[in-house]
């Protein structure tokens, strides 16, 4: 029997206008493993999130399980998929407990209130990201990090399968960056999953299970770190070189201009 | 300051609705005839002489109504509209809806309402505002940006204005032109049944359009994209405020004239009591501005000068003031 909560994409394509987006993008995700997506800028990573999301119009096929995922409701959709988007807007200075109470909405109708079961998941999320001292500051008044964490526990209290995070480490200086990423790494287990759009390779190689490669649309490379980020698909890709070590079983790499780019910078 | 919640909605609204009553009744026995408590009391119950009847029961209560309901829908709508457009600058009036209104009232009056029967320049008011609804569900349907929403807003506003002004350019007469000019400065004097009959339709519909909307309103506050993310169909949001807004704000521009400020300052009023949370802005929104138009109304009565107070006049004196106070107040949480 296929895992109701795997999903397959098959043929998957996005076009904005005559331009394609994301090609042909074949893979499979479940939950347990946390997927970093890499790849330049421009190369249909964040386009990619936003089809599994309902966000961009793709043509060819996404199951969940059995089902069709056009085929579901939007709000068993919106249960599926938590979403952290990049930059996180937020656009009045909502309370950071009513903020992340917001992660419920999938779960009630416009006429429910929140129940003790979507207090648990609240205050476990807030718990998780250490905000629950911060419930009832103004989101507007929080540090960057402060409020990266709040946004994430907004996300985790959907207990949502999958977590979609575009970009959460960027604007984060490098302790939050890695408290970002330690907290995602915590949250999977075998009933949760996430894709997380990265582009500090270091942190993609060191907390993801396996990572997409995404260059002009197309999937190129689909595996565990440390055979997909090779050498090849460096310069090939991202148009670098890297420096490399290993420090107590942990692999480094220091990325370098090839040469000819250097030229231009 | 930390959080801005100072009370909490359950019981903010159980004070605005004491107040609400005491306001209402305030307004019952306050007038050209000054009634007590018992006098207004057996008025109401149809037990007082003869002429307390009449000012109680047809003079008093069907103003005091539409006040309240005018009021309230004005509240309302500032509330969803500020949500929908997540813009604290937003009201009734960015829709465009309410000069539409008024442009359809205006051209009655050009066309001699004296003739047409007391209820002809409310249902040109009316026809005016459906027309206005009609263009913005349209631009709505079509999937439209805020922006777009907002542009269409102006675009049918400034259309509107221009139509006002042709109107009044041609006026036959000065006594038409000053009739125009007085209609839109709003006003609740003399008005009956027919007018409470006339809007609660369009304002009951436009209720019902806009029910259970909060939730999305709610979600909106972190972006359309994670809204929909969420669950909600933004589409039918935006058409369902839209549209809603724009059938109870006609009515209301139809029977009070346009009343400005309300819609714009009391969910900031709100706002500095209980938080920013748009959902929980809506009833105590609708209740202050039931009270606050009920109090301007009252002001309206007042024997001040050769002339009479006009509602839209009193609103924007109190109203602005009070809006950039607020504004001042609450700069660092908005920042």
């Amino acid at each position: 029997m296929t895992n109701p909560l795997r999903i397959r994409m098959a043929g998957l394509h996005v076009r904005y206008g005559t331009k394609t987006v994301v090609d042909d993008v074949n893979l499979d995700l479940q939950p347990g493993e946390l997927v970093g997506l890499v790849g330049p800028n421009g190369a249909g990573k964040t386009t990619l999130l936003r089809a599994l999301l309902g966000l961009a119009e793709a043509t060819g096929s996404v199951h969940v399980g059995d089902v069709t995922l056009s085929d579901m409701a939007v709000r068993d959709r919106a249960k599926l998929f938590a979403y952290l988007a990049q930059g996180g807007p937020v656009h009045w200075p909502l309370t950071v407990e009513s903020l992340v109470a917001l992660g419920r909405v999938p779960h009630k109708t416009p006429w429910q209130k929140l129940t003790d079961v979507d207090a648990g998941h609240i205050e476990s999320a807030m718990a998780a990201t250490g905000v629950q001292d911060l419930r009832d500051r103004l989101v507007t008044h929080l540090s960057g990090g402060e409020r990266a964490r709040v946004l994430l526990a907004r996300a985790l209290a959907a207990d949502a399968p999958y977590l979609l995070a575009d970009e959460p480490a960027a604007s984060l200086d490098p302790h939050y960056q890695l408290e970002m990423m330690a907290l995602l790494r915590g949250h999977i287990d075998e009933t949760h999953g996430g894709v997380v759009v990265l582009h500090d390779l270091n942190l993609a190689q060191h907390f993801c299970d396996r990572l997409l490669v995404i260059n002009q649309g197309k999937l190129i490379a689909d595996g565990v770190p440390e055979d997909v980020l090779s050498d090849v698909l460096l310069r090939d890709v991202f148009a670098i070189s890297a420096a490399r070590w290993d420090d107590a079983g942990d692999s480094f790499l220091v990325p370098k201009a090839m040469p000819r780019l250097s030229g231009g910078l | 300051m930390n959080t801005t919640a100072i009370v909490s909605p359950v019981s903010l609204n159980a004070f605005l609705g004491v107040v609400l009553v005491v306001v209402a009744s305030g307004a019952g026995f306050f007038g050209a005839t000054s009634l007590s408590l018992g006098q207004f009391f057996n008025g109401l119950l149809g037990q007082a002489d003869t002429a307390t009847n009449i000012i109680v029961q047809e003079l008093r209560l069907p103003r005091i109504l539409l006040g309240a309901l005018c009021g309230a829908t004005l509240g309302y709508a500032g509330a969803l509209l500020q949500g929908l457009l997540r813009n604290p600058l937003a009201d009734p009036g960015v829709i465009g809806v309410s000069a539409s209104a008024s442009l359809g009232a205006v051209i009655v009056i050009y066309l001699g309402a004296a003739t047409a029967g007391s209820m002809a320049i409310p249902m040109g008011a009316i026809a005016g505002a459906l027309v206005a609804t009609g263009l913005l569900v349209l631009v709505s349907m079509r999937d439209a940006s805020v922006l777009t929403l907002i542009l269409a807003g102006v675009g049918i506003s400034s259309l509107a204005a221009a139509g006002i002004s042709l109107v009044m350019n041609f006026a036959p007469h000065p006594m038409t032109l000053q009739e125009m000019i007085l209609w839109m400065m709003g006003s609740l004097e003399n008005r009956s049944y027919s007018d409470v009959m006339l809007a609660v339709p369009f304002m009951a519909a436009g209720a019902l359009c806009v029910i259970g909307a909060g939730q999305g309103l709610n979600a909106l506050s972190l972006g359309e994209d994670t809204a929909r993310t969420l669950g909600i169909d933004l589409k039918l949001l935006r058409l369902r405020i839209i549209a809603g807004t724009a059938l109870a704000v006609g009515a209301t521009v139809a029977v009070a004239g346009a009343v400005g400020f309300i819609g714009l300052v009391v969910p900031h009023f709100a706002r500095a009591l209980i938080g920013f949370e748009p959902k929980k802005l809506l009833v105590p929104s609708a209740l202050m501005g039931a009270i606050l138009l009920l109090l301007a109304d009252m002001v309206t009565r007042m024997p001040i000068g050769y002339g009479q107070l006009r509602l839209g006049v009193v609103m924007g004196v109190i109203g602005a003031p009070v809006f950039l106070y607020i504004i001042f107040k609450t700069r660092e949480t908005m920042r």
